[in-house]
């Protein structure tokens, strides 16, 4: 019989005291009268009874008290917005940063066993750079010699041009090593992935179809394989396509080619181009292979001291290929989260604090009148459930609206999805948050409820638990929502600061009215200068006849768009130290330095007299002129830079070539028609710039046309406004700033709800207070100052600890803000202020309030 | 001022009632039981055709007493007939009220189905 009461605690503990001791004598009853195996039919029938009765009982209840919530929430609609709004906010916040987070800093990658899987660089921090590409036979020597891996693959982009039904098209392609797939981990999801065959001079060229390019392009037809593409002018054979969400080594990568090295490109070991990716072998951790390829980089460092001096090995978890900057942003983003989703805690505690207060006689009523402590306490826990699960929803449905918003803080370098889906685990996660928050809040009043002595409690005024201590414990809360906001505020201040600093910085050229597009020439088509300048002219010529146009030029790749390109400067200076003397190559036509407004401060442009058999010219920035030739006249000097000695001509402004943030290497403009045939083909100038009166981007149909007509198989792509290139620098700062102050946005509305509710809640519970004190000469002076006391000291205190929290907040990030100090004066003072105006704001109300109390009715009343 | 109770259900809002409900407010309706009684009385009227076990008749119970349909009655029979454990309900006007309409909702349901020729005619 005891193990029937033990049974019985299934139900509901109010039908359970109510009904439990007769529920066992009737199982006793009906057993008594029976005998035999009918014995054993009667447990497991009431076994079975007990729990289908339990399992309605519960449903019943709930849906009792849902729509008891209802009705309440009807009643008071403010209470019941308020905890779904708050709810909401909070839960909406949180969930859609942290599985932004998640998705961009824990989430594995969609490879096998992606925890095996480093990044490899040479490394090159005394020159700055830690993160280097590697020549074809530095790869190959730290493939043969290291011991810690099993498999490593090399590989480098390569965009080909591709005729199409629709015109030609330009690819974005990847030529990799056969092992690139196994290392990975990952099979073809039609036909084959590369074979080590493939990499051979002699074999067929083959190609691997991305998923997206097989369904754009050919039209998911299994009839692709064995097709043959014409791909820059060569033949390739399609032989497999890849599974969808493979993208691998870019985001926009469309087709996989075999990588080959020829032999020119393996005897210089400073030709750095080819990334590598490999897999940990078994058991070995990322210490050990960096100790591997430390030595295996000492011992050809000393093999081939001119090349790879002072050059060692870079490990990173495959994982980890993200910048440090956006790593912070993303952080600081699920700090602000975090703050907001506390502060939505704090506002839903007090909210049902002083619901509970505000309750008490009536719950006192009906527990007078025979309800039972526990029934209560169950309706108050599932009010508030029932409550915060809405607000539960309405917050998932605010993190799937906020998450694509927010993708643009998503790092390119890594190769997962842009925009992570609203998923399951995201939804549950949002869920568990709301009823959490529901049952960790509803549970201290519901307790309260269920251990009120029944009685008395009816006296007119009593109250069945202590108002004061519970102010106290909302003033407590309040507080910490202010101080919270003021993290926000300050933070948002410093980053805004930090944005606006970053926009002003001078790129050094005028990106306002400039049009570019690429237009990739394909090789051999284009592998003379004669041929090339053919279609340069024809192209220009064309496009400086239409109207608004000013200048158009030729360069090999824009400012910001590639940061890289750069080559030793030899016979220069011998006191400019070695680990300085490198400068960023481009190849340009004449006019670049008009059509990009970059200013000529001496000399001249390179022009088109500038020949094959004329001296080699450059045309240098004023850093360059600065550091080889400081207080001299550059003009007339020569210096040696991409394999050939070159005199200056002239001197041009500085350009932020690898973006705003960065620091750029000096540049050196050559003339593309001193370019040798077939020689660096990687500077073959490509990026078409136009500068026009009128509103560049109506120009693009005729430009196209242009190059239609020039050439009609050549593709046009990264249709672009230099403004959007420029404009791109300051995006993931713009949206994080963006996402920032709508958090700090969301904190101040509910740090405002927070002090107004709580000085709404005293004023009304002191009415009567106030009646006597004005009944005794208190002016309505003094009142007012009274509610702003009150409001001062929660202000106050709450300002006071959020400046210290947000200095020692902002430490942390202070690599982000662009030389803006962690402790920028300015900033703390307007969140200072904005604080104080949140409390005076939230105190207006409640003091207009008190100031009309009438002393007589306030005593009539009590 | 808080309200008390609940808003008031009118009989209509609560129906159809559940078989269960309906027996045992009909088992109440003339004399006060308790729970063992009105399984008996709900299985002699039906001829032993509906049994209530004991897990249903209770939860019913305990809804029927929230919704106000029964109450439980301080008066007892006769001290031999007692067992002091037991509790007795009787119907509330309420719950004759909620009765009565079920019962009403019942036989228009019964006239529907008979001039389609369903039900059979009144012998």
């Amino acid at each position: 019989m005891w193990a029937y009461r033990l049974l019985l605690h299934l139900y509901p503990a109010p039908l359970r005291d109510a009904h439990g001791d007769e529920l066992v004598a009737l199982l006793r009853h009906d057993l008594a009268q029976a005998s035999g195996p009918r014995r054993v039919w009667i447990v497991l029938a009431a076994i079975v009874d007990a729990v289908k009765n339990a399992f309605l009982a519960h449903v019943e209840m709930t849906g009792h008290d849902v729509a008891d919530t209802w009705r309440t929430a009807r009643r008071s609609p403010g209470y019941a917005w308020g905890v779904v709004l708050v709810t909401a906010l909070g839960v909406g916040a949180a969930t859609a940063s942290f599985s932004l987070a998640d998705h961009v800093l824990v989430r594995p990658l969609p490879f096998a066993e992606p925890d095996r899987l480093v990044k490899l660089w040479q490394d090159q921090s005394s020159r700055g750079y830690s993160r280097m590409e590697l020549s074809p036979a530095n790869y190959d020597d730290w493939k043969r010699q290291s011991r810690s891996f099993t498999s490593m693959a090399s590989f480098s982009t390569q965009s080909v041009n591709v005729i199409t039904a629709s015109g030609p098209q330009r690819l974005s392609g990847a030529v990799v090593n056969a092992s690139l797939f196994d290392t990975l981990g990952v099979g073809a999801a039609m036909g084959r992935t590369l074979l080590a065959d493939d990499d051979r001079d002699a074999a067929t060229p083959v190609a691997v179809l991305s998923d997206h390019l097989w369904r754009a392009s050919f039209g998911a037809s299994p009839d692709v394989l064995g097709t043959t593409l014409s791909l820059s002018g060569t033949a390739y054979v399609v032989v497999g396509v890849m599974p969808p969400g493979f993208e691998y080594p870019t985001r926009t990568v469309d087709l996989w080619m075999p990588l080959r090295v020829t032999p020119a490109d393996y005897a210089d070991r400073t030709n750095v181009y080819l990334q590598v990716v490999a897999r940990l072998a078994p058991g070995v951790t990322i210490e050990q292979a960096r100790a591997d390829l430390g030595a295996v980089a000492a011992g050809l460092a000393r093999a081939y001291p001119k090349e790879n001096d002072r050059t060692g090995a870079t490990v990173i978890w495959l994982r980890d290929e993200v910048t440090r900057q956006s790593r912070t942003m993303l952080l600081a983003l699920v700090g602000a989260s975090a703050a907001v989703l506390l502060i939505a805690c704090a506002n839903l505690a007090s909210l049902l604090l002083a619901r509970a207060v505000a309750r008490q006689r009536e719950l006192a009523v009906r527990l007078a009148m025979g309800a039972r402590p526990r029934r209560l306490a169950r309706q108050v826990l599932t009010e508030s459930v029932t409550l915060s699960t809405f607000g539960g929803a309405a917050g998932a449905a605010l993190a799937i609206w906020i998450v694509p918003v927010a993708a643009a803080l998503v790092p390119t370098t890594l190769p997962i999805a842009e925009a992570p889906a609203a998923d399951l685990r995201m939804l549950g996660l949002a869920l568990l948050a709301a009823i959490g928050t529901g049952v960790g809040f509803g549970l201290v009043p519901a307790w309260r409820v269920a251990r009120t002595p029944t009685g008395g409690e009816l006296r007119h005024g009593a109250r069945v638990f202590g108002a004061r201590s519970t102010e106290r414990l909302r003033g407590l809360f309040v507080a910490g929502e202010v101080a919270v906001a003021m993290v926000l505020l300050v933070t948002v201040g410093l980053f805004l600061k930090a944005l606006w600093q970053v926009r002003d910085i001078e790129p050094g050229f005028e990106p306002a009215g400039v049009l570019t597009v690429r237009t990739t020439l394909p090789l051999p088509k284009y592998e003379t200068v004669a041929s090339r300048e053919q279609f340069y002219r024809r192209v220009m010529d064309d496009i400086r006849a239409l109207p608004g146009v000013e200048r158009v030029a030729y360069t090999s790749f824009l400012p910001m768009v590639m940061g890289g390109g750069i080559w030793p400067v030899l016979d220069g200076r011998t006191t400019v130290p070695e680990d300085a003397r490198f400068a960023s190559v481009r190849f340009v036509t004449p006019g670049y330095f008009e059509a990009m407004r970059i200013p000529q401060v001496r000399g001249r442009d390179v022009a088109d007299t500038d020949r094959q058999d004329t001296q080699a010219v450059a045309v240098v920035s004023r850093s360059f002129a600065d550091l080889y030739w400081p207080n001299e006249d550059p003009l007339g000097r020569s210096f040696t830079i991409a394999l050939q000695p070159r005199v200056v001509v002239g001197v041009v402004g500085d350009v932020k070539v690898r973006g705003l943030e960065r620091v750029s290497e000096p540049q050196v403009y050559m003339p593309a028609t001193q370019m040798r045939d077939g020689g660096l083909v990687f500077y073959v100038p490509q990026d078409l710039v136009v500068r026009v009166a009128t509103a560049p981007a109506t120009l693009v149909p005729a430009v196209r046309a242009a190059v239609q007509k020039a050439d009609p198989e050549q593709p046009m792509s990264d249709v672009r406004l230099m403004t959007d290139v420029v404009d791109r620098q300051t995006a993931s700062r713009s949206t994080q700033v963006s996402a920032l102050l709508a958090f700090a946005g969301v904190a101040v509305v509910l740090a405002f709800l927070g002090i107004h509710s709580l000085l709404a809640y005293v004023v009304a519970a002191r009415t009567q207070e106030i009646g006597v004190r004005m009944a005794l000469g208190a002016t309505r002076t003094g009142v007012l100052a009274l509610v702003w006391k009150r409001s001062a000291q929660l202000t106050l205190a709450g300002a006071v600890v959020g400046l210290g929290a947000a200095w020692a907040a902002s430490r942390s990030f202070q690599a982000l803000l662009a030389g803006i100090s962690a402790a920028d004066v300015t900033t703390y003072g307007v969140a200072a202020a904005l604080a104080v105006s949140i409390g005076f704001a939230g105190s207006l109300v409640p003091a207009w309030r008190a100031m009309r109390v009438d002393p007589v009715a306030a005593m009539r009343d009590e | 001022m808080a309200t008390v109770t609940t808003d008031d259900p009118t009989p209509e809002t609560l129906l159809p009632l559940p078989p269960a409900t309906l027996h045992i407010l009909l088992a109440v309706a003339d004399v006060d039981r308790h729970g063992y009684a009105i399984i008996q009385e709900v299985a002699a009227r039906t001829g032993g055709e509906v049994r209530l076990s004991a897990g249903t008749l209770y939860r019913s119970i305990q809804r029927m007493v929230e919704l106000d349909l029964i109450e439980e009655t301080d008066q007892r029979p006769a001290a031999g007939d007692d067992d002091e454990r037991r509790r007795y309900y009787r119907i509330t006007p309420f719950g004759r009220d909620v009765a009565c309409a079920e019962v009403e909702r019942l036989q228009s349901l019964v006239n529907l189905a008979r001039t389609c020729g369903l039900a059979p005619r009144r012998v």
